[in-house]
């Protein structure tokens, strides 16, 4: 049994345009310990499974279906009180805008101690020291005296660093990071992506990684999921997804980031848009963008299966390579038809890039 | 995959894909008669959202009803002429409210007299009728001229900021600092009773709120890009304002209008009731319920010549602001459809 | 205009804002100045992209507006087609808009969300008259199409297109009046990945066409790298480095560019390189440091010449050094937290707090260093200031570094300085012709 267990979940907002189908038949387990990846674009559902996971949905929100099992107990079946017990003591968000994620009224350090106090049954004086070590925690210089400081005496990369200690105020299993580091500049997102792989070490936290940018996630995680239009449409190990992708979508959005070292002229690009979440095309949703979609694609809604051997997935093994593509269950007359080329280190250096060795794509 | 390829390494640019050829699909059929939505809908104004939405609001709807009928039975309760034409001859009032006759003083409601008579024996009834002309048109004119002077003002001090600013901003704080029924009531003072003289005292203590909320609109719209877009293209200070801000800003000054047009109604009835207002026998609403106090109609038991009027005010006022927050909400959807859905960049 | 002369020069641009003061102070004259862009030179060929890159409040964006004229610069000037446009009158800058247009970077608050595509597009033409009628709508559809958008999508509002189809429109808007420079702010870092390269692309099609000129201001340096033949560096209203994407990228490098490009994620799980983690945060453009404005957070500061230092004994003794200066030592807290019962555990915990070995390598720092932590000891700052003196002193925090040609890039940093290298503070060193350290420079 894995740590976080999710099955099925549908998630759907009810708005006067119509239904927003925000997560659709969402299946992923996380390890104790792990780190584990979500990516796609905006408007991919990412942000709301995130809010799912905590119950935090709100109207016309609803979860309208499925199971998320956290230790084997499924939290959609608690009461609000038993739910709140979760949240902050073994689930904990960290959010993209630290700023508004720390009230300007209170120092931060008392907003640490409250949470402080409220999960862990803490005196004032004794909460007060807690907050001070979280602060060295997270490498606040001189914590003790910047515990007094209000949020908008700290920069945004130490605001981010005072929510990431709030968040482990209470020694959280798992910690649900939204974008974490989008807002900073990348040489403070280096500081803040250091610190949250020591604090997952230490306290062997499991992170839920929400972003859109792949350089993050090649990174920083273990095993990654890319969504497209509320819909998982792969998932394996980083270096599956990196090395060997399987899904059209990811090809696409891998060969459209600007590499450094990369001398081409034009990126290749994924044309068109993300669907609005209302009106999805019909069968697969990626086939108007897609460059090997057939007449069978806007008939048939793709599943996650293994890619090696065209069975359903299996969320618990965490070993397997799934995409949800036609092309994987033999239903697809044509074949992805793509390359993804590794440069080795050596004969790069050697032979400038011209000796080039290939990442097998089975068909 | 090859052991090679996972080991550790410090060089960039590694990876590159070939093959996923987006030009194909540009130039295949479309698989699916599936469209994204914007090519199958009719380009269509914010304003068009905004009227929708308030279409939707019922109580903004029966505001405005309420707001209509008053002004259509004031226009039609007795003929207008202008300059000996009659341009509107319809007399919708049951007697002119201006005929006296003291044996019938003070009946109550009755079928002749629906409202009952005041203490000179004239019809309650035709009175409010006749006497909405005064209390709205008050209303709509004093709002319409504070505005003209407020908005430019304030769109002035926030746009160019600097001296002018200051210059215009602390007068208003100066003329703020006074309580607003106090100053008008020193403004009737000196100018003397009457129609205009009123209209002239609710404009001069108008006008700040206007120029204070455009001024703060003007402050956040300016920072907008597309200001800068436009500086970038070589517009004029003037079209920039006309064409880029004011359009912009406008939104809460409208709210604000039509939410004080309820309150200089209030506030004429307010003058009217302790003597300040239009002369004691005109039929303004504060003035019938000033002349109704004075004479102790409540307390002699002739309830009618009081709570008629002063139903009259709370309608008009309840109306309006049911109105107002109408404006707002279709102006300021919170909550609505678009805010909820996820993700924008699509 | 010279036939070598570049399409847009900009020399010592300086543009400083006074800080937000209210009426009193400004009556007071306590103003303070925000030094946003402190006089960079640069130009930019025609035909030529110029990246410019940089952490947020560097002054990146000033600089682009501020070559526009959209800001009145502080003090420099800036050539465009050999003429000096600093000095135009306000009718001659409206006549210049034609030539110089702007991209921004958040396409929904940069499109007025009252106008339709029509009038945002037509804006341009008719300020400047360019086309009237029906040949107005005619070159607005071709517009439209242009950049990839329907033609029918003229008399929609902004609030129905999703980000990267505003972005397409602010793209049309910029070339309608057929601009030979355009400044593009961040155009792509509002917008999805998949998206990005589209516009990416777009931008790069219409270079090829029209020949525009841009200079294309980014945070992301793998975006930058591929748009640009040029990239220049930029911290704290400076421009630390310019080169070609090769050369930048390669050694030798700004300590500021190679820590900055260690700190860009690379999209490759096998990365794995020594990353350069920069301390702390950008410093207030209000009071930027004295000297080179990188060295209170630079991994290569020069040691002194007198004195011998492993480079990370040397930072750790140079940042104690500075809140010894600054007086901004808790030493309560301190003694508190390490139990400090005597002078030889006061030590111990001064040196624990702030990384510094129990005895530095050289004798004499050693002999400055104890002496110092004795006068804090005794609780005199005064006497710990004087004990420690100018001992610490580097060139860094003396002189101000320029540009120079450092193979083929050029680097403003002391490094590369063959004055500098022993870490001598000489002041009549900073009074003399620069001189390369690497290379002879190659004009």
């Amino acid at each position: 049994m894995a740590m976080l267990e999710v099955e099925d979940l549908n998630v759907r907002f009810y708005t006067e345009d119509g239904v927003v189908k925000a997560t659709n038949d969402l299946s992923y387990q996380i390890e104790a310990g792990e780190r584990f990846g979500i990516v796609g674009e905006s408007g991919a559902g990412k942000s709301v499974t995130s809010l799912s996971l905590l119950r935090l949905i709100d109207s016309p929100g609803v979860i309208e279906s499925g199971e998320i099992r956290f230790k084997g107990q499924n939290l959609l079946e608690l009461s609000d009180e038993e739910m709140r017990q979760i949240r902050g003591n073994e689930i904990s968000m960290i959010f993209q805008d630290a700023e508004t994620a720390l009230n300007p009224a209170y120092t931060v350090g008392e907003q640490i101690a409250e949470a402080v106090r409220y999960h862990l049954d803490m005196d004032e004086e004794e909460a007060r020291e807690r907050s001070i070590e979280l602060l060295e925690d997270v490498g606040i210089p001189d914590a003790a005296e910047r515990y007094s400081d209000y949020p908008h005496q700290f920069s945004g990369g130490m605001q981010q660093r005072a929510v990431i200690a709030m968040a482990l105020s209470c020694d959280p299993d798992l910690i649900l990071a939204d974008e974490p580091t989008t807002a900073l500049d990348v040489t403070i997102e280096a500081q803040i992506l250091t610190l949250l792989e020591e604090i997952a070490e230490k306290f062997d936290t499991a992170i839920q990684f929400i972003t859109h940018d792949l350089g993050v996630v090649a990174e920083f995680c273990d095993r990654v999921m890319v969504m497209y239009a509320g819909h998982p449409v792969e998932i394996g190990t980083v270096e599956e997804i990196y090395y060997d992708p399987q899904h059209p979508y990811t090809v696409g959005l891998m060969s459209s980031i600007p590499r450094i070292g990369d001398d081409s002229e034009r990126l290749q690009t994924i044309p068109g848009r993300m669907p609005d979440l209302i009106e999805m095309p019909p069968g697969c949703n990626f086939h108007p963008r897609c460059p090997y979609a057939e007449e069978i694609c806007t008939q048939l809604s793709p599943e996650l299966v293994d890619v090696e051997t065209g069975q359903e997935a299996a969320p618990d093994d965490r070993n397997q390579h799934a995409a949800a593509c036609l092309a994987h269950t033999g239903e697809l007359a044509g074949s992805l038809d793509y390359e993804v080329t590794v440069r080795d280190e050596l004969e790069a250096t050697a032979t400038d890039g011209s000796g080039t060795t290939e990442g097998e794509i089975d068909e | 995959m090859t052991t090679e390829q996972t080991h550790q390494h410090a060089k960039r640019g590694r990876i590159s894909i070939d093959g996923f050829d987006a030009e194909s699909i540009e130039k295949r059929e479309p698989l699916s008669d599936w469209q994204p939505s914007l090519e199958s809908e009719e380009g269509k104004g914010r304003l068009y959202y905004a009227w929708k939405r308030f279409k939707s609001n019922r109580l903004a709807l029966f505001g405005a009803a309420v707001i209509v009928i008053m002004t259509l039975m004031t226009i039609f309760s007795r003929p207008i002429t202008v300059a000996g034409v009659p341009v509107q001859p319809i007399s919708l009032a049951p007697y002119d409210p201006a005929a006296q006759d003291v044996l019938t003083g003070y009946s109550s409601p009755s079928a002749e007299h629906l409202f009952g008579t005041d203490w000179a024996g004239r019809d309650i009834l035709s009175r409010i009728m006749y006497g909405a002309r005064w209390s709205l048109s008050i209303g709509f004119i004093a709002v319409g001229v504070a505005m003209l002077i407020g908005v430019p003002l304030g769109a002035i001090a926030g746009y160019f900021g600097g001296w002018v600013d200051e210059l215009i901003m602390r007068v208003v704080d100066l003329l703020y600092a006074f309580p607003f029924i106090v100053l008008a009531i020193a403004i009737i003072a000196v100018l003397g009773r009457g129609y205009w003289e009123m209209v002239m005292a609710l404009v001069l203590t108008g006008w700040l709120a206007y120029a204070r909320i455009i001024r703060g609109e003007i402050l956040s719209v300016k920072e907008n890009e597309y200001v800068t877009a436009a500086k970038a293209l070589g517009a004029t200070d003037r079209k920039i304002i006309s064409r880029h801000i004011l359009p912009n800003a406008m939104a809460p000054v409208i709210v604000q209008a039509t939410l004080s047009v309820g309150t200089v109604v209030l506030a004429a009835a307010a003058l009217g009731f302790i003597g300040l207002g239009l002369s004691p026998a005109s039929a303004e609403w504060g003035v019938m319920l000033n002349v109704a106090n004075a004479n102790g109609a409540i307390r002699l038991g002739y309830w009618w010549a009081a709570i008629f009027p002063g139903l009259a005010i709370f309608m008009f006022v309840l109306s309006i602001n049911l109105l107002g927050d109408g404006v707002r909400d279709a102006f300021d959807p919170q909550g609505s459809t678009s805010q909820n859905r996820e993700g924008g960049g699509l | 205009m010279s036939s070598n002369e570049p399409l847009i020069r900009a020399e010592n641009l300086k543009k400083h804002y006074q800080n937000e003061s209210d009426f009193i102070d400004r009556l007071l004259g306590r103003q303070q100045w925000v030094k946003a862009v402190d006089g960079i030179s640069l130009e930019i060929e025609e035909g030529e992209t110029l990246g410019l890159v940089g952490e947020s409040g560097c002054g990146k964006s000033t600089v682009g507006r501020t070559l526009l004229q959209l800001h009145e610069p502080t003090d420099g000037t800036v050539y465009f087609k050999g003429e000096d446009i600093t000095e135009y009158s306000s009718n001659e800058l409206r006549e210049l808009r034609q030539e110089m247009q702007l991209i921004f970077q958040n396409p929904q608050s940069s499109l007025n969300p009252r106008l339709t595509v029509n009038d945002i597009i037509g804006e341009a033409l008719d300020i400047h008259g360019l086309e009237e009628g029906q040949s107005r709508d005619e070159r607005i559809k071709e517009l439209l199409e242009l950049v990839g958008l329907s033609a029918s999508h003229a008399n929609r509002y902004p609030h129905e297109f999703s980000g990267g189809q505003l972005q397409r429109i602010g793209i049309a808007r910029a070339l309608a009046v057929e601009p030979d420079f355009i400044v593009c702010d961040e155009p792509v870092s509002a917008l999805d990945v998949s998206v990005q390269a589209q516009i990416l692309n777009l931008l790069k099609d219409l270079q090829e066409e029209f020949g525009i000129t841009y200079l294309f201001i980014a945070h992301d340096l793998s975006v930058v790298e591929h748009i640009a033949d040029r990239i220049a560096v930029m911290y704290l209203g400076e421009i630390v480095e310019v080169g070609t994407p090769e050369e930048l990228f390669a050694p030798p490098q700004h300590p500021y560019t190679e820590a900055l490009l260690s700190a860009v994620p690379e999209p490759d799980p096998g990365w794995n390189p020594e990353r350069i983690i920069l301390e702390g945060t950008v410093p207030s453009p209000l009071d930027p440091p004295s000297g080179c404005k990188f060295h209170t957070r630079c991994p290569k500061v020069i040691p002194p010449a007198d004195l011998e230092f492993e480079q990370e004994e040397w930072r750790a003794v140079r940042s104690f050094a500075t809140r010894v200066e600054s007086g901004d030592l808790p030493l309560g807290s301190l003694r508190e937290e390490y139990d400090v019962s005597d002078a030889s555990e006061f030590d111990e915990a001064i040196r624990e707090e702030h990384d510094i070995p129990a005895r530095l390598s050289d004798p004499e720092a050693e002999e400055i260093l104890s002496e110092t932590i004795q006068a804090l000891e005794q609780g005199s700052f005064e006497r710990a200031n004087d004990a420690i003196g100018d001992a610490f002193e580097t060139p860094c925090t003396v002189h101000e570094p320029e540009l120079q040609q450092v193979e083929g890039t050029e680097i403003a940093c002391h490094l590369y300085d063959s004055r500098y290298q022993d870490g001598s503070v000489d002041e009549s060193a900073a009074s003399g012709q620069p001189t390369a350290a690497v290379s002879e420079s190659d004009d």
